[in-house]
């Protein structure tokens, strides 16, 4: 027989390093572009047209004693294959419910810490694409960094803390992901926060993200201060939470930096990104917990699926911050770049709200890898 | 282009398309062209790569609106 497997449960079984494998029967291209990744991850591709008089071919190839998981892009393929499968093999087989689509729109929220004098720091893991944003409690209120277009995840959690979302920061014109700030803010009456000089070309109302600004809210007084470092793109803000935590947006990340090639010239910008990482980011407290906007590697997950670590950590070990002569940086992050994201500039006019797509467009837009990382 | 057999798989999602496709394929003849309509955006993709993998020859594809047309020849 089969049964389904929800994104939440592949997700839940990543972290847990849960044995897992999966037969991925989309196109070639679509696996070799992206698929489901994970230490306790085994995967294996068979285009499901190349199985339409029988799944013969595969079954010798699935190991006996793991849980095996068939994945398509949307479902219905995978329940094909996976009910041959299951007869073939005279045992349950699972399918992805929803299919790659849903895998890449879930976030699983983690409880990354408290704050001293009360709050809560969360973030959402979306394994699908390595995005993380974040939503911050203070008291019976709340703000979320970055937030994704698939909104509902921070509704139901909201609900789940009983909370009110006031605050949407983006600490950038994103280009990998349609953002969700502008939207939550209508929905719920949020005010929308973005830096004014990537906003130079959106078409509605923010409130200006400028450096120096300290957002205070909730009963726990938690405070979010703006802390300009410009690279990755010319507006990029960071954001510093209690004095304690570092929320870096698309400049720095766990095992590697920011690209500074997304809205504009890689040579334009260079020189912003060698300074915030080299100069402004050195002279803040060492101890500041980074979050950054994206994890490249599972390995960068904790046990709790967490992903964060100290700056003066990052100094020690991060790729990116180790080249000491400038002309190398350059020649690093100009030469080095990995393709552009999908449709990175229909995304960014999306954000400034020169595009309506509709979800499926959405969803087309998003598809494919993580590529905001200097590797 | 003229056509053996026109399959309309409209509205229908993966892997029908497909699955419909292949079961067309198999009472053409050598060197017959099958057209297949879908509006199934993931068999944009598929059906091409169905086709090379069956030894068929992609001969032309369109788009009206909506609709995705393939045209194949078997192989």
């Amino acid at each position: 027989m089969i049964e389904k497997m929800s994104a939440k449960q592949v997700a839940q079984k990543v972290i847990a390093k849960e044995n897992l494998f999966i037969l991925d029967v989309r196109n070639e291209d679509a696996y070799e572009d992206w698929k489901i990744e994970g230490p306790s991850i085994e995967s294996m591709n068979k285009p499901y047209f190349e199985m339409l008089d029988g799944v013969e071919e595969v079954v010798g190839d699935i190991p006996a004693e793991q849980d095996v998981l068939v994945a398509c892009a949307k479902e219905g393929s995978s329940m094909f294959v996976a009910e041959q499968l299951a007869e073939a093999l005279d045992r349950t087989v699972y399918y992805l419910e929803g299919g790659m689509k849903t895998w890449s729109e879930h976030l699983e929220p983690v409880h990354v810490g408290d704050l001293e004098g009360g709050g809560s720091v969360y973030q959402f893991v979306r394994l699908g694409k390595g995005c993380l944003t974040y939503m911050i409690k203070s008291g019976n209120e709340a703000a979320i960094i970055d937030p994704l277009r698939m909104v509902n995840h921070y509704e139901d959690f909201a609900e789940e803390l009983n909370v009110e979302v006031l605050h949407l920061i983006d600490t950038h014109l994103h280009a990998d992901h349609i953002s969700g700030g502008r939207r939550l803010a209508e929905k719920h009456g949020g005010t929308y926060h973005l830096p004014p000089k990537d906003a130079g070309e959106v078409q509605f109302h923010y409130e200006p993200l400028e450096d120096g600004k300290v957002i205070t809210f909730g009963a726990d007084q938690v405070k979010i201060r703006a802390f300009y470092s410009p690279g990755h793109t010319i507006g990029s803000t960071s954001l510093i939470v209690n004095e304690t935590y570092l929320f870096t947006g698309d400049i720095l990340f766990i095992d590697s930096i920011g690209r500074p090639d997304l809205a504009g010239l890689a040579e334009d910008w260079v020189g912003d990104l060698r300074e915030t990482l080299y100069d402004r980011y050195k002279q803040l407290d060492q101890n500041l917990m980074v979050l950054p906007a994206h994890f490249a590697k599972m390995k960068e997950l904790d046990e709790k699926g967490r992903v964060f670590a100290t700056l003066g950590e990052l100094y020690q070990e991060n790729h990116g911050l180790q080249i000491e002569d400038e002309g190398e940086f350059r020649r690093v992050v100009t030469e080095n770049l990995p393709p552009q994201p999908n449709s990175y500039q229909e995304i960014r006019e999306t954000n400034m709200g020169k595009r309506e797509p509709n979800e499926e467009e959405e969803t087309e837009m998003e598809i494919g890898p993580n590529r905001c990382a200097v590797s | 282009m003229e056509s053996t057999k026109v399959l309309d798989a409209k509205g229908l999602a993966c892997p029908m398309p497909v699955v419909k496709a292949k079961k067309e394929m198999d009472q053409l003849q050598s060197g017959d062209i099958l057209e297949v309509h879908t509006t199934d955006s993931g068999a944009a993709a598929d059906i091409p790569a169905w086709a090379k993998t069956g030894g068929h020859e992609l001969v032309q594809q369109d788009k009206e609106g909506e609709v995705l047309k393939f045209w194949m020849k078997k192989g």
